[in-house]
């Protein structure tokens, strides 16, 4: 099943975009993909859904100027549209047409090159740089004359006057290596800026020259709370491609595996969320439990972090024969201890003052933002990939999609404590009837796609996670990318903050729960 | 006189440890120059003080630095070891503990924070992506090894690492702490070139502060 594409050319593709999201209300951009088809030329790939409808529609736009090619942007369509442009002009300089942003979004500023070009040789020209990166308090936006020519103009971002601060990007309740440049007036939040890149591993770049089954190594470490689904989205993705069907109980491991990640995921998520609002004794509560999830995990596929267990076509090991009385423990212990982790913190009136009200995010701005998972359901859209587009078993397990409209702090940290409860039910639901037969289907030794654009969506623990895979026919694969859950997040951090209290921006933060390498990539 | 001995750890026998001749070299190294009764001994007490509460400061990128808090928490109890005084500032900071990917706009940071901590300081290389760059060796982003930028005492391998794992390269350091030559040697000024560069850095700021 490969995916449609409807090409369109450059010049007729902004009135296109304008007609698809106003007459089809397409209003979420999944994707915006940067290509390199070669001697084609420089392109895009965009896929598009309705919120409303989930009609979908993908599009792709090319021109074949390498040397300086030019394509009219979308993000006064799309506010998300921005931050994914500016990853593609890092990546393969394309030059996006009224974009009043055009920055790199990874590299440092004085990068030389794109190194997702085919044609581009990055460690030739960029030798480790120990010097301070450049940060440019301007922007560059390109535009066309009246008689077709390429002239720039400037933007200011932050002006001499701006009282700015940096955080991170080693701070502690970054969660990892995010920058933020926060333009304050006394302790009042006014901008937020981030700088990406700390923890840029170039990964598909390094998957264009890995054979299928070495890539799966990759997918584990974007996410790495998301480890499993992350992986699971890979291999159903190139089982599409190769038309392998797997057997049921494969399904019911991986459906309970992802729900069993999910839980450890928002049982990390309570911890971060408390430890950044100093409470630091609620952060043993949940590790206690994540620790017999741990134990589960290492006994059956030997991981406790990074499990490595979904393969094309089955998983790695078979189950041990004790997973189901371990994994109804596990059910049975996190249910009687929930009410202690709201009785600790959630209940607690600081805790509450912090979380209710602040960092609202309206539900237009988070579609358009593509602010998908928990932070975005806490706004109201229904956005649960589990039920957009069912996978594995979802369509057959009983449960809810966990919805609240008021898009603050408080509502995004409740939808994650719900999901957990959630997640147990699925859990029990089919803990009791893994059917027998086989863990891994008979595949050939070597794996080589057919000739097309395969994507395929999971719902991971902080939003859709995709994976979208071109193909030539060969062992590797032509073209990779993954749709990051958190790269949205992020970029909807400066319209949660603004205007709040320099201390909050920390607990919106972690309410969002971005993990950066998925960002990053 | 030779007055350095075996350093002892608590609960492991030192014939467990894997690798004691390493160890066994800079004790060598340490004894050929000679030896003052009473400065060893003080540097013994000061040693045994030192080993025991090390102060890490937690830099993780990624992956590992989510076991990193595992290790933290109740079931594996950095506190009884003396680690459980994780410092965010590396001006608190007895030993970086690097853990994940470090990459090239990374690297800069990393540097400085080093050269933040006060001497002396130490650093622990934690997971694959810091001794070589691990699963991502082929990335054009991506730094071969953070020994290319600090000087590493210890590296500890995994992909993650598994919490005894950290333990075991932790207790490796404290064995390395308790046969220094604290006094005299060690909490001297270390002629490091990277230091001296900064030190030269930061001279220039002043001056060119001092003039505007
Ligand atoms: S060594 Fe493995 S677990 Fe650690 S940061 Fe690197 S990829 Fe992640």
């Amino acid at each position: 099943m490969t995916l449609e594409i409807t090409t369109i050319a450059p010049a007729e593709l902004h009135a296109e975009m304008l007609r698809l999201k106003e007459e089809r209300k397409m209003d979420y951009l999944r994707n915006l993909i940067g290509m390199d088809w070669g001697e084609e030329g420089l392109g895009v790939i965009y896929m598009l859904e309705s919120s409303e409808t989930g009609e979908t529609a993908n599009l792709k736009t090319l021109t074949a100027d390498r040397e300086n090619p030019c394509i009219p942007t979308v993000s006064d369509i799309w506010d998300i549209a921005n931050i994914y442009e500016r990853e593609v002009f890092d990546y393969f300089g394309i030059k996006f047409l009224n974009n009043p942003d055009m920055r790199r979004l990874f590299l440092r500023e004085d990068w030389v090159g794109y190194p997702l070009r085919k044609d581009d040789k990055p460690e030739q020209e960029n030798p480790l740089r120990m010097d301070d990166e450049p940060l440019a308090d301007t922007t560059t936006e390109y535009f066309l004359r009246e008689d077709g020519t390429l002239a720039s103009r400037q933007h200011t971002i932050f002006a001499p006057e701006d009282y700015v601060v940096n955080v991170g990007p080693q701070h502690p309740s970054t969660h990892g290596v995010l920058h933020m440049r926060v333009k304050l007036d006394g302790e009042t939040v006014r901008k937020i800026e981030p700088v990406l890149g700390y923890i840029h591993r170039g990964i598909e770049k390094i998957s264009e020259s890995l054979t299928y089954p070495q890539m799966l190594a990759m997918t584990d470490r974007l996410d790495y709370l998301s480890a499993m689904q992350n992986r699971h989205a890979m291999c159903m993705c190139i089982e599409k491609a190769m038309e392998l069907e797997v057997t049921p109980r494969i399904q019911y491991i991986r459906t309970i595996m992802d729900e069993l990640q999910r839980i450890a995921s928002h049982l990390i998520y309570y911890a971060c969320m408390t430890m950044d609002t100093g409470a630091l004794t609620a952060f043993f509560y949940t590790f206690r439990e994540r620790e017999m999830l741990c134990k589960i995990f290492e006994d059956n596929f030997g991981g406790r972090l990074i499990m490595n267990y979904n393969t094309i076509g089955g998983v790695q090991y078979d189950i041990l024969p004790d997973f189901a009385r371990q994994v109804k423990e596990f059910c049975q212990a996190l249910r009687k201890r929930f009410h202690e982790y709201q009785d600790i913190y959630t209940t607690n009136i600081i805790a509450q003052q912090r979380m209710i009200g602040v960092g609202t995010l309206s539900l237009d701005e988070v579609i358009s933002r593509g602010v998908t998972g928990p932070s975005g359901r806490a706004s109201g859209w229904h956005n649960d990939v589990r039920k957009r587009h069912p996978y594995a078993l979802y369509d057959q397990v009983e449960f809810n999609e966990i919805i609240r409209t008021e898009g603050d702090t408080n509502a995004r940290h409740w939808n994650r404590m719900d999901e957990i409860l959630e997640s147990l039910h699925i859990v029990e639901q089919l803990i009791d009837n893994i059917p027998e037969g086989e863990y891994q289907v008979k595949r050939k030794p070597i794996i080589k796609l057919p000739e097309g654009d395969f994507y395929q969506a999971v719902e991971s623990s902080r939003g859709e996670f995709g994976v979208f895979i071109e193909s030539k026919g060969d062992k590797s694969p032509y073209r990779v990318h993954f749709r990051s859950n958190g790269l949205p997040l992020v970029g909807a951090m400066d319209a949660a903050c603004r205007d709040q209290k320099f201390a909050d921006l920390i607990a919106i933060g972690a309410s969002m729960d971005f993990v950066i390498p998925d960002i990053d990539r | 006189m030779a007055l350095i001995r075996k350093p002892k750890i608590k609960s492991i026998p030192y014939e467990d440890f894997k690798d004691n001749e390493s160890l066994e070299q800079l004790i060598d190294q340490l004894n050929e120059k000679g030896t003052n009764v009473i400065v060893t001994t003080a540097d013994q007490l000061i040693n045994w003080g030192r080993s025991n509460s090390v102060w890490p400061m937690n830099f993780g990128t990624s992956c590992c630095a989510i076991e990193l808090m595992a290790m933290g928490a109740a079931r594996f109890d950095m506190a009884r070891f003396g680690f459980e005084v994780t410092r965010t500032s590396p001006r608190q900071a007895d030993l970086i503990l690097v853990c994940g990917t470090i990459t090239n706009k990374m690297a800069p940071v990393l540097r400085r924070l080093y050269d933040q901590m006060a001497d002396p300081k130490y650093v622990i290389a934690i997971g694959g992506c810091t001794i070589s760059g691990g699963p991502f060796t082929k990335s054009y982003h991506v730094v071969k090894g953070v020994d290319q930028i600090l000087p590493v005492d210890v590296y500890v391998p995994g992909c993650p690492p598994r919490p005894e794992a950290f333990y075991y390269g932790m207790m490796q350091l404290q064995r390395k702490m308790k046969i220094e030559n604290y006094l005299g040697t060690v909490n001297a000024k270390q002629k490091d070139e990277h230091k001296q560069e900064a030190q030269a850095l930061q001279q220039k700021i002043l001056n060119e502060e001092q003039e505007a």
